[in-house]
């Protein structure tokens, strides 16, 4: 399988240092566009064990039913382990009246699963792709959003979570490759997380299943198998809205989130190796509400500022940032501020390697801003 | 059996000039006039909802007609299968969604209805789109993602789409209410069209469905709503999504027809029968096609952690469709056997080549990227990543 080749050549190019070159336009849709790197296991939460991001899902997923009696977990085809194996033997642990199976249709399951939230009931629904999670858009944005708002807190959706496999993965064509956080991003009352890797993944879900507030969980799910790390056994929490500085620099500050991360560890990288440019890297966790202190810290400090995420540049979350930036650390910026994103152009299906936002296009936009 | 009636017949006329003589005459007592030009067939009756009576309980298939279908039947399902095996080869990549064993149902819907009737369906579209007129290497081309293919290598295996036919389309029931809207435009516009408007036992659960049959039924639009329930949705079984797996009864107030989807027969005198329903003004209707699919719903999907092989195999060798059409065309004299294999032949031959431009075709060009989002008068920038390529849109 594609993916599974994608791993392999990401393995072989992590490990042994070798950059996997395409030798024909076929073999191109088979590398993936990045490498991703496992972060060291963390020691602070007891025992770890190998996963990969579908794996540290289902551990997160069996801590929460485990520690909530009201907690339930129902999609389409959730209940045999899901279509990208998420939910694998939790129907068989939890029972059948706690993992379930919904028909076809999202806009009932995004408006029932706000129904189980607001009687207290931990409700964690599954939208089998991002793609799909249209239909729910009502739902999302004028219930569970509002919910609290409009009831003046007698009522709340809370312990609603959403998770929705999120991002380009090669081969995904128009439904089932898109990046739709920017549209949620602009709907107060929701929060909308992207992990970029196992350890990650498992404890923002576990916050956001703790989180009183409705969240949507985003899943890269081109990590799902290409993303192994040691990931703790037990619950553990990654507090949401904070972001994280991977990487101290002083030059160049670089914002990311999802998949996107790896391909700009690369890109810091090169920029070390060929301009002596040292970058800082930050993975930006949570999309809304986000962390501006963390950003604009950083790009106070290093005077620059690239943000990179595969949805389409007009409209993008990297036009808040920017925004956002440039008000607060205006006269701190030594450059504009550089937004690689993927085209103005539904996700395409042939044309897909040329419409993501790679590394070398962010190379290219970190080197105009440094020679700016 | 040539060879045994020859055989017999110099026996008994002796001698090497006699048997010579003798083949001559066998091989030409088998001409085409030895075969009938129709014969009637008994199938099966449908169950109706709010209907007093329905399709006729006989059919009429002529020689023509029968090896129309059996030609059209066999090149869908050589092409699937072709389609499997170019997707195994990684030529294909993305989401492929194979239509064989629901043959029936596409040439019997297309038997029934006019080249200017429209018709929309969702993903499972290879077949649909091939009845609806474009050739098997245009097909086969956009798969493979080349500037040959009908939808110039952008939209790949769920959206093709030809004349008259609106896809091919991703989103589960979405086609639906579309398919209302076009029917409404037919009625509009006065010309006689309908329009044929399908979706799967998955979709039927779809809240945008039901949306679809109250507008369609409120304004008499001339929609023939069609259910292809090949009993999965994805992996799950009808009887686990459906709180009532009549699907043709769902329309409620629309009536319906339950019909055999493997039996073409069936389909097309069934649809006969909803398109008259339609062009007459009485307003929608509503098919369920109870058929089958030999693939997993897609080839990601292997097709048997949710069926067993045992009941695919049954479905094979019971009710397949071409098998079904062949028997009745050999047993009531419309063709031969030999006459069917020829077509055989030249159907493996067509899709070869197809398979071979598919391969071979140049992909589209990197402008073809920024194109055709817009309708554009006069040409913009796409946007894309800072200072790299800038695509200029063209219509």
């Amino acid at each position: 399988m594609g993916l599974r080749r994608a791993a392999v050549a990401a393995l072989e190019g992590g490990l042994l240092g070798r950059v996997p070159v395409p030798s024909s336009a076929a073999a191109w849709r088979h590398a993936a566009h990045f490498t991703f790197q496992p972060d060291p296991a963390p020691s602070a939460h007891g025992q770890t064990q190998k996963m990969n991001l579908f794996q540290s899902i289902t551990s997160a997923l069996d801590n929460a039913l485990a520690k909530d009696p009201t907690a339930v977990i129902f999609g389409e085809d959730v209940a045999f382990g899901g279509v990208f194996r998420c939910t694998v033997g939790l129907r068989d642990k939890y029972g059948k009246d706690r993992v379930f199976n919904t028909p076809l249709c999202e806009q009932g399951i995004v408006g029932f699963g706000i129904g189980v939230a607001v009687t207290g009931a931990t409700a964690i629904a599954e939208i089998q792709f991002a793609d799909y999670i249209f239909p729910a858009f009502d739902q999302i944005v004028n219930e569970a959003a509002k919910y609290r708002y409009r009831s003046g807190d007698l009522f709340n959706c809370g312990s609603l979570t959403i998770r929705a496999p999120w991002g380009c993965v090669g081969h995904g064509a128009l439904y089932h490759s898109q990046s739709p956080e920017a549209f949620f991003a602009h709907c107060p009352g929701i929060k909308v997380v992207i992990p970029r890797s196992p350890v990650q993944a498992k404890g923002l879900l576990l916050s956001c299943i703790e989180d009183k507030n409705p969240c949507i969980f985003f899943e890269p799910k081109i990590l799902y198998r290409a993303a192994v790390e040691q990931v703790p056994v037990e619950s553990y929490y990654i507090p949401l809205s904070q972001a994280e500085v991977l990487q101290e620099g002083s030059d160049v500050t670089m914002v990311a989130w999802g998949t996107q991360v790896h391909v700009i560890k690369d890109v810091a990288t090169m920029a070390q190796e060929k301009l002596g440019v040292s970058c800082e890297i930050i993975d930006l966790k949570t999309i809304l509400p986000w962390d501006t202190e963390t950003v604009c810290k950083s790009v106070v400090k290093t005077g620059r500022l690239l943000i990179s995420h595969e949805a389409p540049l007009t409209g993008g979350f990297a036009a808040e940032i920017s925004s956002t930036v440039q008000e607060e650390c205006f006269l701190n910026l030594e450059a504009p501020i550089s937004r690689v994103c993927g085209y103005d152009t539904p996700f395409p299906h042939i044309f897909e390697p040329f419409y993501i936002p790679d590394k070398w296009k962010c190379y290219d936009a970190l080197r105009q801003m440094i020679n700016y | 059996m040539r060879k045994m009636l020859v055989a017999a017949l110099s026996r008994v006329l002796q001698g090497p000039a006699a048997a010579r003589t003798v083949a001559r005459v066998v091989v030409a007592s088998r001409t085409y006039a030895d075969f009938a030009s129709e014969a009637t067939f008994e199938i099966k009756k449908c169950d109706l909802h709010r209907l007093e009576e329905g399709p006729p309980a006989t059919a009429v298939l002529t020689r023509e007609e029968g090896l129309h279908y059996y030609k059209t039947m066999q090149t869908i399902r050589r092409m699937e299968l072709k389609a499997d095996q170019l997707y195994k080869q990684k030529i294909i990549r993305g989401f492929c969604h194979l239509y064989d064993g629901q043959e029936a149902c596409c040439v019997g819907l297309e038997a029934a209805i006019k080249p200017t009737d429209h018709l929309i369906t969702a993903y499972r579209a290879h077949g649909y789109t091939f009845t609806r007129g474009t050739s098997v290497r245009e097909i086969l081309a956009e798969l493979t993602g080349r500037k040959g293919g009908c939808a110039k290598g952008k939209g790949g295996s769920m959206h093709m789409y030809a004349k008259n036919f609106y896809g091919g389309n991703g989103i589960v029931g979405a086609q639906v209410p579309l398919g209302a809207g076009i029917a409404l435009a037919c009625k509009y516009f006065g010309k006689d069209e309908i329009c044929l408007t399908l979706y799967g036992d998955g979709a039927a659960n779809q809240g945008q469905v039901f949306e679809t049959y109250n507008m369609a039924a409120l304004w008499k639009l001339p929609c023939i709503f069609i259910c292809e329930n090949n009993r999965y949705g994805m992996g799950t079984s009808v009887e686990r999504a459906a709180a009532s797996t009549d699907y043709y009864k769902r329309g409620d107030y629309i009536p319906g027809l339950r019909i055999d989807g493997m039996d073409l027969l069936c389909v097309r005198e069934a649809t006969k029968f909803a398109a008259e329903h339609c062009r007459s003004g009485k307003g929608p209707i509503l098919m369920e096609l109870q058929t089958y699919r030999y693939h997993g719903h897609s080839m990601s999907d292997p097709g048997v952690s949710y069926r067993t092989r045992e009941e695919i195999q049954e479905v094979r060798s019971k009710s397949d469709p071409i098998t079904l059409l062949k028997d009745r065309m050999v047993n009531n004299n419309l063709a031969s056997v030999e006459e069917l294999k020829e077509i055989d032949v030249e159907v493996r031959k067509e899709i070869e080549e197809a398979a071979q431009f598919a391969t071979t075709d140049p992909e589209p060009p990197l402008e073809e990227l920024s194109n055709h989002i817009y309708c554009n008068d006069p040409p913009f920038e796409v946007r894309g990543p800072n200072q790299w390529i800038r695509y200029k849109s063209a219509c």
